[in-house]
């Protein structure tokens, strides 16, 4: 190319722009370093001598802060949760097969258990038989016809004491009495939610009974069958599916009903440590289960009205914390904003003797990252520590279910994340609104 | 020797309500370099605004201020800051310490800030700080060390980056007259080495201590000259 051409110093010209753009950038990310260098060199000497007990109050405004934002969500949702989790602990186990829409029980029960007996992801399961029935007690002593019964209607369940003990540890939520042996062909166990002295709620629409213990005979009535039983036990498990029936032996109750297809009407499985409920019941679904029930997740199973609650908890939950991050950013804002300004005279002495603004921004914010970090941290420490283990070995007593605390690790983080968001911010503004301030004025105090 | 500063019309006013206060009215003047220069007036005539101004602290109204050769008068904030930094030095009547840095750590971040490698910076420091004889107070902070300690470790500041001018600002109003003895002789010894100093006083002792002096009242230079003539 020759010299002078046109073309030739149109492209000489354009990389001469091209490096000094790159030139100017390198200088502003060279000078943005130094900012960041200098920035946290005073950050930590302002935090190391600063007043220690000030220091203190902040990081621990800034731990409550984290726990409302985590903790508060965490129990509401955690108490919808303790519903779920004791529906699958003492009713449907993890997987939950029960009766078509219009079917009244499983048909080709035997057939169905039998596939559910060949997978390997199964630990135990439990089949039911249900049916609607009333229990009465006190009709010995009654000396009228015309005398109001103590009676309660309810579901009658036939269970294998040993399957279902196996499958959801019934026996561990007996609170009168003890459980069902095989042998017990004679007895019966109640559900709480049937005895007055358990539901205390004075309703003309529902009949609880009363005066009913261990050692009481009651007397069952299903499909027109009565039979006597003596009260073994009272269940308690603030699961309404549970505590709402009447526990007999499988046997006794299939006599009663004249079930003798074997057909049942539900069964509970429990999976083996780490296995997929979703895998079993698309296995189950597969080996063609499906055409003789409905097979359910515990997830699937649980009722729609607990799921909504959950999500207005967790929506709840959210609306409480984020009223907590508004007000934590606040109080940043404020100590920021405060401690600036009370050193708003040493800001302009920086920038007059040549520290550039953004340094002494990054200072700030780096403060602020520090009170938001520790904060933070003690409160991931009291939280996965202390309040997560403690909640989870001794739930929150709530008359409807026992209160865990979720804090899914995802979830926290990202909390995590928000809070940090929220602090840099509230630390760099009101930084930016003192340094932004002419650098005489700062200095001479107007 | 050459002009370090030249100052040409410099005017500076505030408005005070509907009126206009004029500080400094069309001043001109120069400043050779090497010179240890003396601002003399009485209180509120104005000398510490057009210290300001040379500074490059304030923006003037009008005229021009041209230092070693560059017209800085129209520098954007960013340019200031970094002239500030690289050429200038500043000295102020209250010290300006950082209160939560060591007297090291108050003369170093000029220099970190303009880059230095952390060895080398602090290195400076230390030098800055044993020149003006606070070699043995490097780690004391501000509250650990006297009012004349202060002011040098403020003149250590103002000189560890080797600034063109140092821009002092009644360096000695706050001192008793033994310690601000000798933060002027710290001043003489520094102009003796060839350092330009820009001084604001009101105490005609000191400024008569100096190789110039200009007297101003009312925006105006009334008297510019040697020690004997000026004051």
């Amino acid at each position: 190319m020759k010299k002078g051409n046109p073309s030739f110093l149109n492209y000489f010209g354009y990389v001469i722009i091209v490096l000094n753009e790159m030139k100017n950038q390198k200088k502003k990310i060279d000078e943005f370093l130094i900012s960041l260098k200098l920035g946290f060199f005073l950050a930590i000497r302002q935090i190391r001598r600063s007043n220690k007990a000030t220091t203190a109050l902040i990081i621990f405004v800034m731990t409550l802060t984290f726990l409302n934002l985590v903790v508060v969500r965490g129990v509401l949702v955690g108490l919808i949760e303790g519903v779920s989790r004791v529906y699958r602990e003492v009713s449907t186990g993890e997987v939950f097969i029960s009766n078509l829409p219009k079917k009244s029980y499983i048909e080709n029960s035997p057939s169905v258990l039998a596939k559910v007996r060949s997978l390997p992801w199964v630990k135990s399961f439990t089949p039911r038989y249900l049916e609607s029935g009333t229990i009465e007690a006190d009709y010995k002593t009654k000396i009228n016809l015309t005398d109001g019964s103590n009676s309660a209607g309810g579901v009658i369940a036939g269970i294998d004491p040993i399957l279902e003990n196996n499958t959801t540890g019934l026996s561990s939520k007996i609170v009168e009495g003890e459980y069902l042996t095989p042998e017990d062909t004679e007895y019966i166990l109640i559900g709480s939610s049937l005895l007055k002295k358990y539901v205390p709620v004075d309703s003309a629409s529902f009949s609880f009974l009363e005066n009913v213990e261990p050692g009481t005979k009651v007397r069952i009535t299903v499909g027109g069958n009565t039979k006597e039983f003596i009260v073994k036990g009272v269940i308690q498990s603030k699961a309404d599916e549970v505590d709402f029936r009447a526990y007999i032996l499988d046997t006794t109750l299939r006599n009663m009903i004249g079930r003798t297809d074997y057909n049942v009407d539900e069964i509970a499985i429990k999976l083996k440590e780490g296995a997929s409920p979703v895998l079993v019941r698309d296995s189950l679904l597969k080996a063609g289960v499906g055409e003789n029930a409905r097979v359910q997740t515990a997830d699937d199973a649980v009722p729609k009205f607990v799921t909504d609650i959950k999500n207005t908890f967790a929506i709840l939950g959210n609306v409480v914390g984020s009223i907590g991050l508004v007000v934590a950013s606040i109080t940043i804002f404020i100590v920021i904003f405060v401690n600036a300004l009370t050193r708003k005279k040493f800001i302009g002495i920086l920038k007059g003797i040549g520290i550039s603004s953004q340094a002494i921004e990054i200072a700030y914010v780096f403060q602020s990252l520090f009170y938001a970090i520790l904060g933070i941290g003690i409160g991931l420490l009291i939280l996965y520590g202390i309040l997560v283990p403690f909640i989870a070995s001794h739930p929150i007593k709530f008359p409807f279910s026992d209160g865990i605390l979720v804090a899914e690790v995802g979830a926290t983080f990202f909390r995590v994340f928000l809070l940090s968001l929220a602090t840099l911010v509230a630390g760099y503004v009101p930084a930016r609104i003192v340094v932004k301030k002419n650098t005489l004025d700062s200095i001479l105090g107007r | 020797m050459s002009k370090i500063i030249e100052v040409k019309n410099l005017t500076k006013s505030f408005k005070t309500g509907e009126e206009e206060l004029v500080v400094l009215n069309k001043m001109s003047f120069e400043v050779e370099e090497g010179s240890f220069f003396s601002i003399t007036g009485r209180s509120g005539s104005g000398k510490s605004t057009l210290l300001y101004q040379l500074g490059l602290l304030d923006h003037p109204n009008s005229g021009d201020i041209i230092i070693d050769g560059m017209n800085i008068t129209n520098l954007n904030h960013k340019d200031r800051t970094r002239f500030r930094l690289k050429e200038l030095g500043y000295v102020f009547q209250d010290y300006a310490l950082v209160p939560e840095l060591s007297a090291i750590e108050n003369t170093v971040i000029p220099l970190l800030m303009q880059g230095l490698d952390k060895k080398v910076a602090y290195q400076k420091a230390e030098d800055a700080l044993k020149k003006i004889g606070m070699g043995e107070r490097l780690t004391n902070l501000p509250n650990q060390l006297s009012g004349g300690e202060q002011q040098r470790v403020s003149i250590a500041r103002a000189i560890a980056h080797e600034p063109k001018i140092i821009f002092a600002d009644e360096p000695t109003a706050n001192l008793d007259s033994e310690t601000a003895d000798t933060v002027m002789k710290t001043f003489l010894e520094l102009n003796a080495n060839g350092q330009t100093i820009i001084m604001v006083t009101h105490e005609p002792e000191y400024a008569r201590l100096t190789k110039r002096i200009i007297k101003i009242d009312k925006g105006v230079i009334l008297a510019d000259g040697g020690p004997e003539s000026a004051v």
